[in-house]
């Protein structure tokens, strides 16, 4: 399948009062048409910086894009804010973001913010506009739809207000959306129902997700493709039953050993990773993970490793996979084990 | 076994003007042992929080009465009833941004306690927060910093450090773990759980992250509007849920696995939870219930303990017609 995004060494940087951030460091992925991505990674790991920078969401300055591409169909979208008369944030690629109550204008009514969308991107007329925005409040399951767009946001529920982003974001059914952990501010239950709308949306028009979040759970139940990021580079990469079943990262390990599994027959205790991330005013010349790494060799303190690839789809930036790594460490997914 | 702290019947209504009544927390009873870790799960809004603070007097109680140790615990404390309690029993707080003081070092946040309510002196408070400090993974030296200089998980351990520094006998945690990165939430949990077995600690644990809850508790109690739904063994509620909120509740819960989510069947629940203004009477699930009947609309279940299977269920309590 060929892919509808990709992404090639992005590298983005904040000039702070502290010196100069660098917050991604080189990251590549693709998405594939109709398929779900999963960037999973603590906070600070540079995993919302990556897909604000393909949105033109990076305040510059100041930020800054140093290096890389991304190109949308083959067309290059960082840096730009349309490609072919067509405005690239909203229509091509939809966003929701992580807090619905603070991402939406308390001044007017749902209805609309939504028809707002489209008036711009679409050149819909206010009337068209309203009419749309009101079915699609009815496709993300908001009852009374019709009532509902004429009302305020402090009206509505947290999860309500995550429908109603959602209807905003696929408004011009854009190709790629965006969810920045979409469901981290809700309840158990409303965030079920928020992953199984995106889903039902995602099989109804075709749109690949790209999902930000820190919660391996909501990872398992919707990606097709995972990418693990650290330290503002990805770490693991491949298919979720690869990364899940076949990690290859000390650091996907060690976020799997410090999450509680649901299992009756197993007593399991929690391993959490030691340490904290490195700084990223300074990173380190090796492996980002290295200091909190418990396979550390000599080799990764002053060598950052590159990318080993496991199968076609899956690879791991760790020196462990190095043919002449004498080390088998348990748990690690290693090639031939792998083919 | 006899409880350390035993809650019966505590209600804590807020009047909101207009006649109208926010019921946060009703009729809420529950008995914990010593060196027992009760979690406490439910959707915000359903009260948790609230119930925590009222059992530590943070709030004045409507109604019902806590007893700590065979001591009834004041309807509403006084500033001198906060200076007898605060020793024995304090408070985590969820939000390690708002909870400290940007204007107190972190030494002065966690040695205040030992200040106000302790024999000791200068030197003497310096070196117990410095070895708290160590304690809870934080070093000596940060006594001189402010919080603003540290992350979000170090100011949460900033916080346990601050409530265990005057080695309570019981600690309310509301949520002490929901705002950390998943690494750094297994070190604080590990940490509690060390506490628990070093020091005889006894902990109410509220928070939302079901597998979190089974993991660190004892056992659960599941909270609904207001109300406890079902109390048990975690393992036993976890894995064999009673109550149909829990029933969804646990059907929600993501887990980390590809294959068991891929073969899930995706139990809905309909609608959101409702406002806990003038609750009208019956079960307070009705509304949203898939095994709703008539009587759940007229007649409020009580928390009754579950019959028959008695080996299996010791101590399981079910607030439901189902299994009246």
């Amino acid at each position: 399948m060929s892919a509808l995004l990709t992404v090639e060494d992005l590298r983005v940087e904040f000039d702070t009062y502290g010196g100069v951030v660098q917050a991604v460091r080189g990251v590549s992925f693709n998405v594939e048409a109709g398929r779900t991505l999963a960037i999973v990674g603590e906070s600070g790991c540079g995993k919302s910086v990556t897909v604000q920078s393909m949105m033109g969401l990076i305040p510059m300055p100041p930020g800054r894009i140093t290096s890389g591409s991304a190109k949308l169909d083959g067309a290059e979208i960082l840096g730009r804010t349309r490609i072919d008369g067509t405005s690239i944030r909203g229509a091509q690629i939809g966003m929701i973001f992580q807090d619905p109550m603070t991402s939406l204008n308390p001044t007017m009514t749902i209805g609309a913010q939504i028809a707002e969308t489209l008036q711009v991107h679409r050149g819909h007329s206010r009337q068209q506009a309203l009419a749309r925005a009101v079915e699609l409040l009815a496709m993300t399951r908001i009852p009374e739809a019709e009532k509902r767009a004429a009302q305020y946001p402090f009206e509505f529920s947290g999860g309500m207000l995550q429908r109603s982003m959602i209807a905003m974001a696929i408004a011009c059914e854009p190709a790629i959306l965006i969810a920045d952990e979409p469901s981290t501010a809700l309840d158990v239950t409303i965030q079920a129902q928020i992953l199984d709308l995106l889903r039902d949306l995602q099989r109804e028009n075709g749109m690949s997700i790209i999902l930000i979040t820190h919660d391996l759970g909501v990872v398992a139940r919707m990606a097709d493709q995972v990418a693990v990021m650290y330290a503002g580079q990805i770490v693991e990469n491949g298919a979720v039953d690869e990364v899940f079943y076949e990690s290859a990262h000390p650091y996907t390990l060690g976020l799997n050993d410090a999450m509680p599994t649901n299992n009756p027959d197993a007593e399991q205790v929690l391993t959490p990773i030691d340490g904290s991330p490195p700084d990223l005013f300074d990173p380190p010349k090796g492996c980002a993970y290295g200091a909190r790494c418990p396979h550390t060799m000599r080799i990764c303190g002053p060598n950052n490793p590159g990318a080993f690839d496991l199968s076609p789809s899956h690879y791991a930036r760790c020196w462990l996979h190095h043919p002449d790594a004498e080390r088998r460490v348990d748990g690690i997914t290693y090639r031939e084990a792998a083919s | 076994m006899t409880a350390v702290l035993d809650a019966r019947n505590v209600t804590k209504h807020f009047l909101i003007g207009h006649n109208q009544r926010v019921q946060a927390v009703d009729d809420v009873s529950i008995a914990i042992a010593e060196q027992e870790i009760v979690g406490l799960v439910g959707e915000s809004g359903s009260g948790k929080s609230t119930f925590g603070k009222a059992i530590l007097g943070l709030h004045d109680k409507t109604g019902g009465t806590v007893t700590f140790k065979g001591e009834t615990l004041p309807q509403q404390y006084g500033p001198a009833d906060f200076q007898r309690y605060a020793r024995r029993m304090q408070m985590i707080f969820q939000d390690p941004y708002s909870s400290l003081n940007p204007r107190m070092t972190v030494g002065e946040i966690v040695g205040e306690g030992l200040r106000l309510h302790s024999n000791l002196r200068g030197r003497e408070i310096r070196d117990r927060c410095a070895d708290w400090l160590v304690r809870v993974g934080l070093q000596a030296d940060h006594m001189a910093r402010y919080p603003h200089e540290f992350s979000g998980g170090q100011r949460q351990r900033i916080g346990v450090a601050r409530a265990l520094v005057l080695e309570p006998e019981f600690v309310v945690c509301d949520e002490p773990i929901s705002a950390l990165d998943v690494s750094v939430q297994a070190q604080v949990v590990n940490l509690l759980d060390e506490l628990k077995s070093s020091m005889g600690l006894t902990l109410l644990f509220i928070a939302h992250d079901l597998s979190m809850v089974r993991y660190v508790s004892d056992r659960m109690a599941v909270m609904y509007l207001g109300s406890l739904v079902e109390v048990g063994r975690a393992n036993d509620v976890f894995f064999r849920p009673k109550h149909p909120y829990t029933e969804i509740l646990i059907g929600s819960n993501p887990e980390p696995d590809p294959a068991s989510e891929r073969g899930r069947v995706s139990t809905h629940i309909r609608g959101e939870i409702p406002s806990p203004i003038n609750i009208p009477p019956g079960c307070r699930f009705a509304g949203r219930c898939p095994k709703v009947m008539d009587v759940c609309r007229e007649q409020t279940p009580e928390l009754i303990p579950l019959k028959g299977e008695s080996g299996v269920d010791a101590g399981r309590q079910v607030a439901c017609h189902l299994y009246t």
